[in-house]
């Protein structure tokens, strides 16, 4: 199960900038570090982060092994129109998480 | 004249209860209360508090059947709102026990007589999950340790543990939180060492932790040998920390640097 927690607003007025806020948890493991075996324990990051609005691509950004743990995201966007805000993480081990949230513009 | 002298020893009367007032005035500091402003914006805000993460694993996992039982928590606690005030109250002495039990003993306690089920290991996410989301339901509430004449003996101990100097460093919990509090350690401010935001989200961790984890790190800090993990020391030691701490307000999930 996918454990994000959101924040956006419900409505906003048409032309408004609004922000828009997400914490995933991940354990964003470097790739750098050994295990008590010795052994290096496998990279496991996040890779990408997109959010999108009625489908069109609003932000996005590329994860490195040097973000912490449990990465927290906020950006912001001109409100155009009421949709859906769709945000989604992929990473390394064939991460993927989609979270949704519907906003009304008015 | 006689009206006059009344006027005049009311005034004294206020302007000696007010002093009073102001100077039994709580002075204790929540670690919160020494973070710096972005810290404490982090922890007020459930959507960027890391902590609330595990709050929302917890609440999965409240109502996951688990066991020989197959049971889940809430076939049998309802919803978690009926664990308001427990996590103030630990540690405390279940029915039927003798010794005091902190919060995850008590929850291993329902795994392990409830649900037939293993133990949850210390610090596994498991455990660490559904004692965010038992201790947030006493969020804003006073720290409001039992009444009860058993735990004296365990706090008293507690206490001689707090104070007694130990490790290379040869140094007392005392030294530090009580002599030292507020002055710096390093870049770190020394804080009183208040067990109100338990379990907490640790940055330095990158991730939460329990209060024994952070005691292990204070312990290790002085180079002393910490306690096994099932060691009473920790319980006495939370005895004596939440009976410091009466009244002032919890606030788990905490953040610290
Ligand atoms: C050398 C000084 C020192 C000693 C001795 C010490 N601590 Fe600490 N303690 C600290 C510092 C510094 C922090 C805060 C660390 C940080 O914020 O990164 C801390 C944090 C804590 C906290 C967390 C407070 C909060 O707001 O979450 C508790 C509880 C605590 N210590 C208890 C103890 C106990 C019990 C002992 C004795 C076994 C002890 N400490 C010994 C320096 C010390
Ligand atoms: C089969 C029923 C049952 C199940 C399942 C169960 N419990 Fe309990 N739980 C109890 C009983 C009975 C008590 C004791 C109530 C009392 O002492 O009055 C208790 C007490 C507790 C307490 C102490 C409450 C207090 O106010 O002192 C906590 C915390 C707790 N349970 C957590 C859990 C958690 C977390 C789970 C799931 C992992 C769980 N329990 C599963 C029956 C259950």
């Amino acid at each position: 199960m996918a454990n994000v927690l959101v924040n956006a607003p419900k409505t906003a007025k048409r032309g408004a900038v609004v922000e828009i806020k997400a914490l995933i948890l991940h354990p964003m493991e470097t790739g750098f570090r050994s295990g008590t075996n010795g052994q290096f324990i496998p990279r496991n990051i996040v890779e990408r982060f997109t959010a999108t609005w009625n489908d069109a691509e609003i932000f996005s950004m590329d994860m490195s092994p040097a973000i912490s743990a449990n990465p927290f995201v906020s950006f912001f966007a001109v409100a155009a129109e009421s949709g859906t805000i769709r945000l989604r993480w992929t990473g390394d081990q064939d991460f993927a998480v989609e979270e949704q949230v519907a906003i009304a513009v008015e | 004249m006689t009206a006059l002298r009344v006027v005049a020893g009311l005034a004294i009367v206020f302007v000696a209860s007010y002093a009073a007032a102001q100077s039994g005035a709580d002075r204790r500091r929540s670690g919160y209360q020494d973070m710096g402003e972005a810290l404490q914006k982090m922890q007020d805000d459930d959507t960027a508090n890391p902590g609330m993460l595990f709050v929302q694993l917890g609440s999965q996992a409240w109502s996951k059947p688990a066991g020989a039982a197959d049971k889940s928590c809430a076939d049998c606690h309802g919803a978690a709102a009926s664990m308001k005030g427990a996590a103030v109250r630990y540690p405390a002495i279940p029915k039927g026990a003798d010794v005091p039990m902190d919060l995850e003993g008590r929850i291993n306690l329902c795994r392990t007589e409830n649900q037939k089920a293993e133990r949850l290991p210390p610090e596994s996410r498991e455990l660490l999950a559904l004692e965010a989301y038992v201790a947030h339901q006493s969020r804003g509430m006073p720290v409001a340790p039992p009444v009860d004449p058993r735990l004296g003996a365990f706090r008293d101990q507690g206490a001689e543990i707090y104070r007694r100097r130990q490790g290379q460093l040869n140094l007392s919990c005392a030294i530090c939180h009580d002599d030292n509090a507020g002055k710096k350690l390093a870049g770190v401010t020394i804080p009183e060492a208040h067990p109100t935001g338990y379990p907490i989200y640790r940055l330095e961790w990158q991730g939460l932790g329990s209060l024994k984890r952070r005691l292990r790190n204070c312990l290790v800090g002085i180079r002393a040998e910490a306690y096994a993990y099932d060691a009473p020391e920790y319980v006495m030691l939370e005895l004596f920390l939440m009976d410091r701490a009466r009244g002032m307000t919890f606030e788990a999930p905490g953040v610290r640097p």
